[in-house]
């Protein structure tokens, strides 16, 4: 609600409700309805995705440092907006999808990088974290190409979308975003109690009937999913997958499927309260939201390191 | 009953076969001990046991099935194994951890039941954890995590059991009493499978001993019937001597000095 209200317009609180009742000024209901609300659920949803995405991933390859974005999918995502960019595509719905569609093949090199290196001998999940890592480090550089190659005029809007921002919230962006959501996260939150097991290492794993590999390449591709769609609705917004999972541990969740749930809420409220911060501290001027969000989270979890040792 | 027969496991590029026909029963109510020296095949054995590694020939039977017939959760609901190496990657409290043992037993949405509950119960009392279920895993010594470990396996039902090396890291104290405690957890009616190369540990606990030397069943029997020093000596490539351990009269393998060359 305030998040809602606060803006380089300020809206009172009960403007915002009487706005959302259909009620009061036009130009308020305006801003309220297809500005400020779309904005703040979209914000809502990519971080429940990304913070989903980072605690299944953490648990099933057993690292504290894993996060969706080391996988591939956000320089997958940025090659494939960067090549829609560069080609001089401007419509918005083509551009998400370039770069969801981009996040997905680069999840599919890396599954295909991981099985090469294994030959015959089952690939594990720690090849599979490589091979996302070199994945990423190839999209990478093709952007640097793509990007001194380009005109500066069209580039720009590219760099904007890998700050990340919530601000090109549309209806359209928050219906397909709760979409791919609400499918990949409830069918994690299902697979949740595989993650426990998983956290055990694949000698255990398979000891308590799952076999590690599949189970994790399910896990895997789910997660990629979540962090594929938020990085198409709103670009690279660093840090939430990494961090918001130990901050949710933190609070004392450790089972996997209360700890999906948990990190998906705090996830969600970090970029809400992040992109508040973005629109707000220096209005009318947006700084970018992926910045904040580790401005925010942070002190956030530096706290919460001291408290509890 | 774990049965084994005639296994062969191959890994790729490998020079020899890692198990290379090797045949042994693992009776109920008996301690059977699987040893050897390091990369003999021991660790081999399990992992075909658990299908992590193929069978390129023979078969591994639980209670007369073959493991390739089971799906993952029934070969997990036949025999519970405690590997090697684990660490958790986050700390848990012990009793969460205990009861993933029941994870193969759980229903479709993976919920516990009252009867998971209590094979919970039971295990932590039967490991003799049960003072520690509220403990994190992060907080336990070596010697309550492997116990805990048991626990988790215990908590699997199983009619079978398999450790592999459960006491490296041990001191004496905790090593003899897990030993004590597999011993008595085999005269209560399991199957216990121990991978173990501390022949003089295993010599004094179990009821029969399985010697593995390059993949192949080097000599098998009771305790006395397996250790004979001329035998040890050439599959360990060490001299030895047998003498008797003084409490109980088990036989005790004894490596000597190399001889000074004057």
């Amino acid at each position: 609600m305030i998040a809602v209200a606060r803006g380089a317009v300020s809206i009172s609180l009960g403007a915002v409700v009487d706005a959302l009742r259909g009620r009061g000024d036009p130009t308020v209901i305006a801003i309220v309805r297809d500005l400020r609300l779309p904005r703040v659920i979209l914000g809502a949803l990519v971080g429940a995705g990304l913070g989903a995405s980072g605690a299944a991933l953490q648990g099933s390859l057993r690292n504290p440092l894993a996060e969706p974005y080391l996988l591939g999918v956000s320089g997958g995502a940025a090659v494939g907006a960067v090549i829609a960019f560069a080609l001089g595509v401007s419509n918005d719905v083509i551009v998400t999808l370039a770069a969801f569609i981009g996040a997905i093949v680069a999840v599919f090199i890396a599954l295909a990088v991981s099985r090469v290196g294994g030959r015959g001998a089952r690939a594990d999940l720690r090849t599979l974290l490589i091979a996302g890592v070199i994945v990423g480090a190839f999209a990478n550089a093709t952007i640097m190409v793509a990007l001194a190659s380009a005109e500066p005029n069209k580039v720009r809007g590219a760099l904007w979308w890998m700050m990340g921002s919530a601000a090109d919230a549309t209806w359209q962006r928050v219906q397909w975003l709760s979409f791919s959501i609400v499918v990949a996260g409830a069918a994690l939150i299902y697979w949740a109690r595989e993650i426990d097991v998983l956290s055990l290492g694949e000698d255990t794993a398979a000891a308590l009937g799952v076999d590690a590999e599949r189970s994790g390449r399910r896990v895997f591709l789910l997660a990629a999913l979540l962090a594929a769609a938020t990085v198409a609705a709103a670009g690279l917004i660093g840090f939430v997958g990494l961090v918001v999972p130990h901050i949710a541990r933190r609070l004392g969740v450790r089972s996997h499927r209360p700890l999906v749930v948990a990190a998906a809420l705090v996830g969600a409220t970090l970029v809400v309260a992040a992109d508040l911060a973005a629109r707000t501290v220096a209005a009318p001027t947006e700084l970018p939201l992926g910045a904040i969000t580790a401005l925010l989270g942070v002190p956030f979890f530096l706290v919460q390191l001291r408290r509890t040792t | 009953m774990i049965g084994v027969a005639d296994l062969v496991v191959s890994y790729p590029r490998a020079q020899r076969n890692a198990v290379d026909g090797v045949s042994f029963i693992a009776q109920r109510g008996q301690l059977t001990a699987l040893a050897g020296p390091n990369g003999s095949g021991k660790s081999s054995i399990v992992r075909a046991l658990l299908r992590r590694a193929d069978i390129a020939s023979g078969s591994v039977t639980i209670d007369r099935t073959d493991v390739r017939t089971l799906s993952h959760a029934e070969l997990a609901r036949s025999v519970a194994v405690v590997p090697q190496r684990e660490e958790t990657a986050f700390p848990m409290q012990v009793r969460e951890y205990v009861a993933l043992g029941r994870y193969p037993h759980l229903g479709l949405w993976r919920t516990a039941s009252n009867v998971d509950e209590s094979a919970v119960d039971d295990a932590l009392v039967q490991a003799g954890v049960a003072d520690l279920a509220d403990r994190d895993t992060d907080a336990l010594s070596g010697g309550e995590w492997q116990r805990v470990r048991i626990a988790r396996a215990l908590a699997q039902k199983a009619p079978a059991l398999v450790l592999d090396e459960p006491t490296t890291f041990l001191d004496v104290a905790h090593e003899m009493a897990i030993f004590e405690l597999l011993w008595s957890l085999a005269r209560s009616g399991l199957a216990v499978l121990l991978v173990s190369h501390q022949l003089n540990l295993v010599a004094r606990f179990a009821d029969t001993i399985v010697l593995l030397s390059e993949g192949k069943v080097a000599t098998s029997g009771t305790p006395a019937d397996v250790m004979k020093a001329d035998r040890l000596e050439s599959i360990y490539g060490w001299p030895v001597v047998i003498t008797r351990d003084p409490a109980i009269g088990a036989p005790s393998l004894v490596p000597l000095r190399r001889p000074l060359n004057l």
